[in-house]
C-alpha cells in the first residue's frame, strides 16, 4: 500500500468512529442519557446491523471505525450466533457469547487487577 | 418552582455554544481511538500474516480494553471523558472503563461485594443485553436455516 493509502484509510476510520461517538454525544446531550443506557443502545444497535447483514458493509468502509466502538461487540455476538446455527441449536445459542469471550474475559481480569491495584481518586465534579 | 419547570429554564439558559463544542470534543476523542484500534489491528495482521480475522480483532479488543483499564486506574480515562463525553464511552475502552471504575471505587466496601459485585454496575446490564439478543438472534437464524 502507497502512503496516501493508508491516509485514506484511516481517514476513514477517524470519520467513522467520530461519527458514531459524535451520534453517542448527541443522544447524551438531547435525552439525558446515562452512560449504560448508551452503550447498551450502541450495543444492539450493532447486534441489528449484523443481523441483518449491513455491518460487513459498513466495517468495509469504515474498519475499526465501526468494531472498536461497542457497536462491534454487538456485531461479533451476533455473527457467533449467526456463524453457529449453521451448525445446531446449541451452537447458534451459545456461539455468541463464545466469540466475545476473550473481550469479556479480558475486560473482567483487566477491571479486577486495575482495581487491586490502583487507588481510587476522589472525583472532583 | 418544581423540577420541570427547573429542568425547563436550565435548558433555557444553558448556552447553546456549549453542545457544539461537547459533539466536536466527542467526535474527535472517538475518531482517534478508533484509529488507534485500526493501528492495532494492522499491526496485527503484520505479525501474524497466517491469522485470522476473527483473531486479529480479538487481539485488538483485548489490547483496546486492556489500555481502557489501564488508563484508568492511572486517573487519566476519566479527565479524557469529562472533555470527550460520549467519544471516551462508546468506544470498548469505554466499556473498560465502566468496569475498571466501579470496581476501584468500591473497593473500600471490599473484594467480594464491594469491587466484584460492583464492577458490573454497568457492565452488567450491557452483558445481559448482548448475551439475550445474541440468543435470539441464533434461534431465529437456526429455525431460518432448518425451514
Amino acid at each position: 500500500m502507497q502512503w496516501w493509502e493508508y491516509l485514506l484509510k484511516y481517514g476513514k476510520v477517524f470519520l467513522m468512529g467520530g461519527a458514531v461517538c459524535f451520534i453517542g454525544q448527541l443522544l447524551i446531550n438531547r435525552t439525558k442519557m446515562t452512560s449504560a443506557r448508551i452503550l447498551v443502545t450502541f450495543l444492539l444497535l450493532g447486534v441489528v446491523l449484523e443481523a441483518v447483514g449491513v455491518f460487513s458493509h459498513i466495517k468495509e468502509w469504515g474498519g475499526a471505525g465501526i468494531t472498536v466502538p461497542i457497536t462491534g461487540f454487538g456485531s461479533s455476538l451476533a455473527k457467533g450466533a449467526i456463524d453457529g446455527s449453521k451448525i445446531s441449536l446449541f451452537h447458534a445459542v451459545t456461539f455468541g457469547l463464545a466469540s466475545v469471550s476473550a473481550g469479556l474475559t479480558a475486560a473482567i481480569v483487566c477491571g479486577f487487577l486495575v482495581a487491586l491495584i490502583f487507588k481510587s481518586k476522589p472525583k472532583k465534579l | 418552582m418544581d423540577g420541570k419547570a427547573y429542568c425547563e429554564y436550565v435548558s433555557k439558559t444553558a448556552p447553546r455554544t456549549a453542545e457544539l463544542k461537547t459533539l466536536l470534543a466527542a467526535f474527535c476523542v472517538g475518531g482517534v481511538i478508533c484509529m488507534l484500534g485500526q493501528g492495532f489491528t494492522d499491526l496485527y495482521a503484520y505479525l501474524l500474516p497466517q491469522a485470522e480475522e476473527s483473531l486479529v480483532g480479538s487481539l485488538t479488543s483485548m489490547t483496546m480494553i486492556f489500555l481502557g483499564a489501564l488508563f484508568t486506574g492511572l486517573g487519566i480515562y476519566d479527565k479524557i471523558g469529562s472533555v470527550a463525553g460520549a467519544g471516551s464511552i462508546v468506544p470498548i475502552t469505554g466499556f473498560a472503563n465502566s468496569i475498571a471504575s466501579p470496581a476501584m471505587e468500591f473497593r473500600k466496601e471490599g473484594i467480594v461485594f464491594g469491587l466484584m459485585a460492583k464492577m458490573f454496575v454497568i457492565a452488567g446490564p450491557v452483558i445481559v443485553t448482548g448475551v439475550v439478543s445474541s440468543v435470539i438472534v441464533g434461534v431465529i437464524y437456526r429455525v431460518i436455516a432448518v425451514a
